[in-house]
């Protein structure tokens, strides 16, 4: 049991624990507000995992632009009482097919030749990651880049305002 | 050494599971969206294990892809949910009912 062990076993049981907590809550708001903590522990895990600079892409993109995100919408849409209500059958088939899929997916993961191999730990660096992203992905990037500018461009035409005929005058 | 590589493939199990059981059983359309992020999340984990199990930068490339993909489909899934509830007063799945099925 290395210390690097240890830190994985606590951060795990963050990431699990929060991640928990956010998908009970009643509230999304809540829910939110945990899964900032969810997407840090989860970014300090992929440090611990040998990727710094998605660490911080993790921090930064995840816990900090689209949650934020979400908090804006949730401050826009309006919020709605007596739903919700935790009813059981809502929640026995989904925790029921969650149950049996880990079961099934833990014994198949331990079951693989090399699940049983530690992981040393190593870094790449930032400079080395970019010189192999877009030495050997540089088409990729390129898809998501566009891939992006759709997303602004359709959330842009879904977010405009309604232009009725007749209530431009009233404006 | 710092775990065995099965063990952090069982985090991002559990880590998927979570948010495919709040993706079926929640009736708010934020967390259904909320359930996504939290299985892509899990997947990157999984990638970035594996990208250090066998000393290979493409795993971590691919985690930057799921980073831009999630981005992008947050951004639109939020203007549909803020759209949809413009049109119908509602951000339960259950209201959308209007076809009858």
């Amino acid at each position: 049991m290395t210390l690097y062990s240890v830190i994985f076993y606590v951060l795990a049981a963050i990431v699990v624990l929060s991640t928990l907590l956010a998908i009970i809550q009643r509230q999304v708001i809540h829910a939110v507000v945990y899964l900032i903590a969810s997407f840090f522990a989860t970014g300090l895990l992929f440090y611990l995992l040998g990727a710094p600079f998605l660490a911080a892409l993790e921090v930064i993109i995840y816990a900090g632009a689209i949650m934020v995100l979400f908090l804006f919408i949730v401050m826009t849409v309006k919020a709605e009482s007596g739903e919700d209500k935790g009813e059981i059958y809502q929640w026995l088939p989904a925790v029921v097919l969650g149950v049996i899929s880990f079961f099934v997916g833990g014994v198949l993961i331990f079951e693989i030749p090399g699940s049983k191999t530690g992981l040393s730990t190593g870094m790449a660096t930032a400079s080395a990651f970019g010189q192999f992203l877009f030495k050997n992905y540089w088409f990729p990037v390129e898809i998501a880049s566009f891939l992006l500018l759709i997303g602004l461009v359709g959330a842009l035409y879904l977010g405009r305002r309604e232009l009725r005929k007749g209530s431009e005058d009233r404006r | 050494m710092i775990v065995p590589y099965g063990n952090v493939l069982l985090l991002a199990i559990i880590l998927f599971l979570l948010g495919a059981v709040c993706s079926i059983s929640r009736r708010n359309l934020l967390m259904i969206l909320i359930g996504v992020e939290i299985m892509l999340n899990a997947a990157g984990l999984a990638f970035v294990a594996a990208s250090l199990k066998w000393r290979l930068l493409d795993g971590q490339a691919f985690v930057l892809f799921i980073l831009a993909v999630a981005a992008s489909e947050v951004a639109i899934g939020l203007a549909l949910i803020v759209y949809s509830q413009r049109r119908t007063g509602s951000v339960n799945a259950d209201h959308y009912d209007s076809m009858k099925g």
